[in-house]
């Protein structure tokens, strides 16, 4: 996500990280840096000006000179600073009581607006056991009615639509008296996407507004966007006065400096932030949390919210006794590698890990080496996954063809999982386990 | 201006246009109309830095200023610093002397870093068939639906369509519904489908009927996710199976508001599915595609169109200078500054 800026700012602030001093030089060079970074990373002009600006001068103020360690200082201002840019604290949406709560999601063309109110139709629904319909009122875009109907019953939301012949304002309208009728907790209306310039277009979403007097006004963000993200956010402020937005694409490895840009200049916080191609690859934004991402530091959190999410406490108990007692079998492995599978791309959830954003570098993790496992798995007998040691080679060879892999493949899963079993036997005994000896079996 | 004709190579004359002569004048200054219209707000951004810096003395803060107007229209840092560079060092020289000079400077400057060989786009085949790629939104659907209508209008050629974006949500009636517009066939495969073997009947359909051109539309995609980069790569494998020098062009749609992520998104795209040319859309906000200069610069990939509205007819070959003047243009009403400026005189 944000990894090649937190690499940037890892990089320009590494010396200073580990000299004792800092001399104004030391500051200079480092702002310089992370000027760059931010400038690449699509972060507003001003914004970075002004950022730089602050902490330049906090960074060479007494605090920090006369301060034991003046490198963790720094990156403690950063923090600080880029935290307090992002939005400070979380923003939740404001519910109505009684009546549907109703959200406007607009946007510019393609940022990814009828995939987001999907996404959040089903999140609300989800987190919140909300009962939720969306309103087709995209009329632009051809097909964007049967996209909405498709992505919003997959959501398991009510779609309200009626074609393309009525005006926009008017379906909107008219779904809300559905809404109120049919007694639904949540009303998403999905616009078209339309530019900020096109005053036609704007002044018919400021009408949409007015009709339906939404709880919420969605701004939907694409976080590839560049120093235009600005003009847009300011645009749609004037014309909606948008209370949060969505940014949308964020499992790319664009570096989302928009977030910043559009959260500092208009002063609306980031609400959600889209990251995959799948419905429930949607969550919400921590601006905290993703500052201490900027800077390297991992988001531990978030990983350790998705792992609890996923995992059945009784299982991991389970899990734990089985690994003392050694008796940790394929099958255990398999449930193992399910549940990891369960909580999206390994790509993404490595990159939460503290450190290994930067270490992963150009490293493409393929999540089809773990079908291949699973496969492979799979085609074992109940027998075969218990005591992987009977597996011979005419066992071997029908396993490959049954997962349609090769028998080096197998071998190497056997022998790894031996290795592992190895590893589990002196983590219950208390020692530190020789990781080489796993890494080195692939 | 480019026309149609410069663009694509299609080994034939162009046929005569129907509506004449003036028809076509016509049609130009429709599109200049357009297209001045849409760079307006683009010129008022840069023009504005341009004019209130540039025309004074050529200071320290001039170069500052300069390097501003480039960061903000998306350049990148570091084309914007090989620019800079480049004019600091003439202005040493004494090459330059006044603020017109610079922007003179600029503007060739920028035409130049826009310049890339190869950028026409060969239809000598039958059927030539063109692969279009991108990230989520960019506008790929929309971009084809425009070419297939030129493509019929302007050079009189046969298309046909294949919607192999078989994974979003009603991908399929989107290119369907500009198929109409454009007045082409479409070959459409279920929702969900194989999109290599929807991409597969399209070419054999456009073999079969005798088509002059092939479009084939592919889902969106992060250029991260590799799995789907991979099945981009086997989409282009079957294609190439159909016909082995095939897929004659492929394109790749930026959006021009994308900023520095753009540079990735060619580059990845390049390395699996040999794209060798982009198509920039979006341009009639308020965004200036700035990053089209530095894919230029850096990876040698043309821009071959540009999208310029939502109307079908908004879709046109990409000129570097029209693009570097319009861009620097300095006053939006003065249109003798336009390249159309033959018409009125």
């Amino acid at each position: 996500m944000f990894d090649t800026l937190s690499d940037r700012l890892q990089e320009a602030l590494g010396d200073v990280r580990s000299r004792g001093k800092l001399t104004e030089d030391d500051v200079n060079k480092a702002m310089r840096q992370v000027r760059l970074a931010l400038l690449e990373a699509d972060v507003n002009f001003k914004v970075v000006k002004e950022f730089t600006a602050a902490v330049r001068a906090r960074a060479l103020g007494a605090e920090v000179l006369e301060s034991l360690n003046p490198g963790q200082q720094v990156v403690k201002i950063v923090s600080d600073e880029l935290t307090q840019l992002m939005g400070g604290s979380g923003r939740d949406l404001v519910f109505a009581r009684g009546g549907p709560t109703v959200i406007l999601m607009a946007g510019l063309q393609g940022s990814g607006k009828t995939t987001a109110c999907g996404k959040l139709a089903r999140h609300l629904r989800e987190e919140k056991s909300l009962d939720v319909a969306v309103a087709a009122c995209d009329l632009q875009r051809p097909a964007a009615v049967d996209q909405l109907v498709k992505v919003g019953s997959q959501a398991g939301a009510a779609v309200y639509e009626q074609g393309t012949s009525r005006s926009p304002v008017d379906v909107a309208e008219w779904a809300l008296g559905q809404a109120k009728a049919d007694r639904r907790d949540v009303l998403i209306i999905d616009t078209a996407g339309r530019l900020h310039v096109d005053e036609a277009l704007m002044s018919e979403l400021s009408e949409v507004k007015k009709r339906t007097k939404p709880h919420n006004v969605l701004l939907v963000v694409d976080a590839m966007t560049g120093q235009d993200a600005v003009n847009v956010a300011e645009a749609f402020a004037g014309a909606t006065a948008f209370d949060g937005a969505v940014l949308s694409k964020l499992d790319g490895d664009a570096r989302g400096g928009a977030a910043l840009s559009v959260k500092a200049l208009t002063g609306k916080p980031i609400l959600y932030a889209s990251t995959g191609e799948k419905l429930d690859a949607f969550e919400r934004f921590h601006p905290d949390r993703m500052a201490q991402r900027i800077l390297g530091m991992g988001d531990v959190m978030t990983l350790i919210e998705k792992a609890e999410s996923k995992m059945d406490e009784r299982q991991a108990a389970e899990l734990e006794r089985k690994i003392k007692k050694n008796q940790f079998t394929l099958d255990d492995f398999l449930d193992q590698l399910k549940q990891v599978r369960s909580m999206g791309p390994l790509q993404g959830l490595l990159k939460m890990i503290p450190g290994v954003g930067q270490q992963l570098g150009g490293l493409q993790v393929d999540d089809r080496e773990l079908d291949r496992l699973q496969a492979i798995i799979t085609s074992m007998t109940p027998e075969e996954r218990a005591n992987p040691k009977i597996i011979d080679g005419s066992r071997r060879r029908r396993i490959a063809r049954g997962s349609g892999t090769s028998v080096q493949a197998v071998s190497q899963l056997v022998k790894q999982f031996a290795q592992m079993q190895k590893m589990m036997r002196q983590l219950a005994k208390g020692q530190m386990p020789d990781l080489q000896g796993l890494a080195g079996g692939r | 201006m480019r026309e149609w004709s410069e663009l694509f190579v299609t080994g034939r004359e162009a046929p005569a246009a129907e509506d004449g002569e003036n028809g076509g004048d016509e049609r130009k200054r429709g599109f200049f109309g357009r297209l001045r219209e849409n760079m307006t707000k683009t010129r008022q951004a840069l023009g504005a830095e341009l004019q209130a810096t540039m025309f004074e003395r050529l200071d320290d803060e001039a170069f500052e200023r300069l390097e501003e107007a480039l960061i903000y229209a998306d350049v990148g840092a570091r084309t914007t610093a090989s620019i800079v560079e480049r004019l600091e060092s003439e202005a040493g020289s004494g090459a330059l002397e006044t603020g017109e000079d610079l922007t003179r400077r600029l503007r060739e400057l920028l035409a130049e870093t826009a310049t890339v060989d190869n950028d026409t786009i060969d239809l000598r085949h039958s059927p030539a068939v063109i692969l279009v790629v991108g990230v989520n939104g960019t506008g790929k659907t929309t971009s084809i639906g425009k070419i297939a209508w030129h493509l019929q209008r302007e050079l009189g050629l046969s298309v046909l369509l294949g919607a192999g974006d078989t994974f979003r949500a009603a991908a399929g009636e989107q290119l369907e519904v500009w198929a109409e517009r454009a007045g082409c066939d479409i070959v459409r495969g279920a929702e969900g489908s194989d999109p290599a073997s929807v991409v597969f009947d399209t070419v054999e359909a456009g073999v079969a009927r005798g088509v002059d051109v092939v479009i084939c539309d592919t889902a969106g995609r992060l250029h991260t996710q590799q799995h789907l980069m991979q099945e981009l790569a086997k989409v282009r494998k079957v294609i190439e199976r159909k016909i082995p020098d095939a897929p004659h062009e492929t394109l790749l749609t930026i959006d021009a508001t994308t900023g520095q992520n753009g540079l990735r998104q060619a580059m990845l795209f390049r390395d699996v599915t040999d794209v060798n040319g982009i198509v920039l859309t979006k341009l009639d906000g308020t965004a200036k595609g700035g990053i089209a200069l530095a894919i230029a610069r850096e990876l040698r990939l043309p821009v071959k169109l540009i999208g310029i509205g939502e109307g079908i007819e908004d879709l046109r070959p990409f000129d570097p200078d029209d693009f570097a003047s319009a861009i620097l243009e300095d006053d939006p009403k003065d249109s003798a500054a336009m390249p159309d400026r033959s018409r009125e005189a």
